[in-house]
């Protein structure tokens, strides 16, 4: 096997990998932006979205349709959330909004063991997204899958990047993640603007489970704990509260995880996550804004 | 109130749990025997977490890898040589030749926590709140992803047995009071005072000249001393564990107890531990399914679970200060609910 | 709930006796500390009235509960006889509104097109708005030159002016401003007041914070000077001018 198709196996999964990285941390750098809240409960979007998938398969609905109306569950999920759980707690102490999330995330769990019970189930997908695409005598392997991700998530960036900067939403959430005060004082009404972030941020995480679970083949109640976090790192090494600084990260994140299996020792891999959250941590005490600049924070 | 009142109240209200958890097994059945002791357990872990948390405005996530790091480490000193070689036969050579009692390798647990407080506590308290507890869940998962690797000393993501059951209660109920003690002392004492003005206002604190990182440094090592502590007594109490059992679950339990009861106050933890726990027992066993008059709920594993997250949004929500909000059960008060009483006999 | 094309308020408010802004015995708090207690002032429509007094006098805090952006413990604010002292922020700018905040704050990492739009974010009249945004860069033409630039590039005096323009983009029954002059150059100073006194002839009602006493005197029709939270001193801003005195015992207390 030669090393550049060996590397070039590695940056495909790492572009795949990467790409649902980037959909969650995107969407937790936007609530964080808006609301200065760490939403610990935005992994479960994933499961809302795989799951519901799941659901309308089974009752009949065709594979698309299913994969569009779970997104948009999840996002339905991401909005609930917000209005019962964070609006009566806005504007006390960070500590409050973490714990609350916290409870969130504890709920939505255990609300998915009780529905599904905590074993794995089986994510049916259409035997044409299984299909292989070999190159170089198969040692250059990926599926359909990985296509589709990576071709939906830049679907999902162009879409978010043309709302952003093109409709009124998009700049009210801009201007609201910058000076929320300023945003009050030229009269935007900043809760319609806080749950358009949240059904977006949610809508993503809700394609990035269901892209998940096409990947893995399974669903279980527990998915988006461990993407949650490795996309919160993703999202502090590029920037916290930046959406161009989540898409970096994220895809950074991939790249990492996937370098750090492929090139490293075999008796360092399972140690892979031990070293994103070294990482975390080191970027926390040296370069808290990020790679790329944004939100300032209060250090001792 | 005068030295020798306070002096007697303090005797007495140790004194009387002491002797409480003596007579205990006389007094209850065993069932409830290990209830009470896991309470106490859980108390002491929680108003460990407590002092950083809620004292010092810095909330550390990562108390239970501290948990996790004492049951580990007390465990594997108090295995008995034959548990040893069975269960670990590729631990190093001087580890295996340490074979140490309940106190000893308890007090040991909470030293290495000690240590480990402060390598990981020095470069992560200068972080501002947020972050903090952002990174200390990182520490939480990296020692996770650590036992979960070292099979050699831990037999990694199995179970791991074979630690005597020498957690009783009054042992649980005395490193409970002395934590109590300790604690109470430290955050009542003028120092203790320094402590509650960074919580309240960082920036002020530092106008004031009391210098924050110390401080938080303090509260953090300290904590996670009991932290060991516990983990060791939780360890010879369960006999078997695995790093599953220090990892999130845990780590919102304990959260829900130190809320629900009150972060302000160490009277506020013990409450919340004693609430928590009796609210857990009386949903867990609801879960099997019960009847309500004509309505026949079917069984719901996990529903115990939801409703306390329910309860916990609730309170942050209406009551954040939790049940007891502000308020501790101090010498003074005592004192005045006494002096009342005695006023009253008296006429 | 379309915000209907108002008359110009020069037509419709000299007219009429009542104000157009009415405060009464206005309390507010921030935690314990009382910023105001018991603040009553009007402004006739057309008029601009200047509010002094030192730093902490509560002059900041009056403006942002008129906003909305603060709620009074008690006491009234009617904006054309109609309460607004209750309602959230948004509403009250739909109103008719506009505050153009102490310390400028435009949205830096926007651009000076787009601040500008966020000033009409309330009013749904899209010709309107783009017929506002013509004049507003005929009225400083350096921020039409800058009209694609990030806000954040600009100099102190061109942020100033785009905050006035962000403002005056809501199209406003009442105008706020707080401590325009603040941290400008005395030239730019002026250039913000020569404009200030363009838009009064125009009718815009203006309610205006002011630590310069002269400027704000030589554009207010009247004034009110408040003392740790009170009123100490109200009248015409051509008396209060004759008598400097009086001005500057009732922003330090009457001296014994």
């Amino acid at each position: 096997m030669s090393l550049e198709l060996y590397i070039t196996q590695q940056i495909i999964n790492a572009i795949s990998l990467g790409s649902l990285y980037a959909l969650v941390a995107i969407g937790l750098s936007m609530i964080f932006g808006i609301l200065r809240m760490t939403n610990f409960a935005h992994g479960d979007m994933m499961m809302v979205g795989a799951y519901s998938t799941l659901v309308l398969q089974s009752l009949g609905l065709d594979f698309g349709w299913a994969v569009v109306v779970g997104i948009g569950l999840g996002a339905l999920a991401g909005v609930i959330v917000e209005r019962v759980a964070y609006r009566p707690v806005r504007g006390a102490p960070e500590v409050t909004l973490l714990l609350t999330s916290l409870a969130v995330t504890y709920i939505l769990e255990n609300l998915g063991i009780l529905i599904f019970t905590s074993s794995g189930r089986n994510f049916p997908i259409p035997d044409w997204m299984n299909s292989a695409f070999q190159l170089f005598d198969g040692q250059i392997t990926f599926t359909q899958i990985n296509l589709l991700t990576v071709a939906l998530t830049a679907v999902a960036l162009g879409a978010l990047g043309w709302f952003v900067t093109r409709t009124d939403v998009g700049l009210g959430m801009r201007a609201a993640a910058e000076d929320m005060g300023a945003a009050h004082l030229v009269g935007l009404d900043v809760n319609r603007l806080i749950v358009a972030a949240f059904a977006i941020a949610s809508g993503f995480a809700g394609l990035a489970g269901i892209l998940w679970a096409a990947q893995a083949g399974v669903v279980e109640p527990t998915m988006g704990f461990t993407p949650l976090l490795k996309a919160f790192v993703g999202a502090i090494i590029g920037g916290f509260g930046s959406i161009a600084g989540a898409l970096l990260g994220g895809y950074l994140l991939g790249a990492l995880e996937v370098l750090i299996v492929a090139f490293l020792p075999s008796e360092v891999s399972p140690y892979r996550d031990a070293i994103v959250f070294a990482l975390l941590i080191a970027f926390l005490l040296f370069r808290p804004n990020g790679l790329l600049k944004r939100v300032q924070e209060v250090k001792l | 109130m005068s030295r020798k009142q306070r002096f007697l109240i303090v005797v007495v209200g140790l004194a009387l749990p002491a002797l409480f958890s003596i007579w205990a097994p006389a007094l209850m059945n065993d069932y409830l025997v290990r209830v009470v002791t896991v309470m106490c357990i859980n108390a002491l872990l929680v108003i460990s977490m407590g002092l950083a948390n809620g004292f010092t405005g810095v909330f550390s996530l990562g108390h239970v890898g501290f948990v996790a790091v004492g049951a580990y480490v007390s465990g594997v000193l108090s295995l008995s040589d034959a548990n040893k070689a069975s269960y670990l036969p590729d631990l190093p050579v001087w580890i295996a030749a340490i074979h140490l009692g309940f106190l000893p390798s308890t007090i040991v647990a909470g030293l290495v926590c000690v240590v480990l407080a402060f390598l990981v506590g020095a470069p992560l308290m200068r972080l501002s709140g947020h972050f903090v507890s952002v990174a200390t869940l990182g520490f939480l998962i990296i020692v996770n992803v650590v036992l979960v690797n070292s099979d050699a000393y831990t037999r990694g993501a199995r179970t791991f047995t074979g630690v005597p059951l020498q957690t009783t209660l009054p042992w649980a109920m005395a490193w409970l009071l002395l934590a109590v003690v300790t604690l109470a002392r430290i955050i009542y004492s003028p120092k203790g005072r320094a402590w509650r003005a960074v919580r309240e206002d960082t920036i002020a604190a530092q106008a004031l000249g009391i210098d924050v990182l110390p401080t938080r440094l303090s509260a953090f090592v300290i904590g996670s001393f009991f932290a060991g502590v516990g983990g060791s007594l939780y360890g010879h109490y369960l006999g078997s564990f695995s790093p599953a059992s220090f990892y999130f679950a845990y780590t919102f339990s304990l959260i829900s107890m130190l809320v629900i009861g009150g972060m302000r106050s160490l009277t506020g933890a013990v409450v919340g531990v004693i609430v928590v726990s009796l609210l857990s027992e009386l949903l867990r066993n609801l879960e099997r399914g019960f009847d309500f008059g004509i309505v026949s709920v079917p069984p719901l594993y996990g529903g115990s679970q939801i409703v306390l997250g329910v309860i916990f949004i609730l309170i942050m929500i209406f009551r954040p200060s939790g049940v007891m909000g502000d308020l501790e059960l101090s010498l003074g008060r005592i004192a005045a609910l006494l002096h009342r009483g005695r006023k009253e006999t008296n006429t | 709930m379309a915000t209907p094309e108002r008359a110009p308020d020069a037509l419709v408010g000299k007219q009429s006796a009542e104000p157009l802004l009415r405060v009464a015995e206005l309390r507010v708090n921030y935690g314990a500390v009382a910023a105001i207690r018991g603040v009553s002032l009007k402004v006739t429509a057309g008029e601009v009235v200047a509010l002094l007094g030192a730093n902490g006098a509560g002059k900041s805090t009056l403006l942002r509960t008129v906003s909305g952006l603060t709620r009074p413990r008690a006491g009234r604010i009617l904006l054309g006889g109609e309460a607004i002292h209750r309602l959230p922020p948004a509403r009250i700018v739909r109103l008719g509104v506009a505050h153009c905040p102490e310390g400028r704050r435009v949205f830096g990492t926007l651009t000076v097109a787009e601040n500008l739009r966020l000033g009409a974010a309330a009013r749904v009249d899209r010709a309107g708005v783009a017929a506002d945004r013509e004049r507003i860069y005929a009225m400083f033409p350096i921020l039409g030159e800058r009209r694609t630039q990030p806000a954040g590039t600009l100099s102190g005096g061109e942020q100033q002016m785009l905050a006035l323009g962000r403002a005056l983009m809501a199209r406003p029954r009442v105008l706020l401003l707080d401590e325009p002059s603040l941290g400008l150059a005395p030239l730019l100073v002026r250039q913000i007041f020569r404009t200030l006194a363009e838009l009064k002839a125009d009718g815009v009602t203006m309610l205006l914070v002011e630590q310069n006493i002269n400027l704000a005197l030589d554009l207010a029709d009247r004034a009110y000077v408040l003392r740790t939270g009170e009123v100490s001193l109200a009248g015409s801003a051509v008396d209060l001018k004759a008598d400097y005195e009086a001005v500057a015992a009732a922003y330090l207390g009457a001296r014994p």
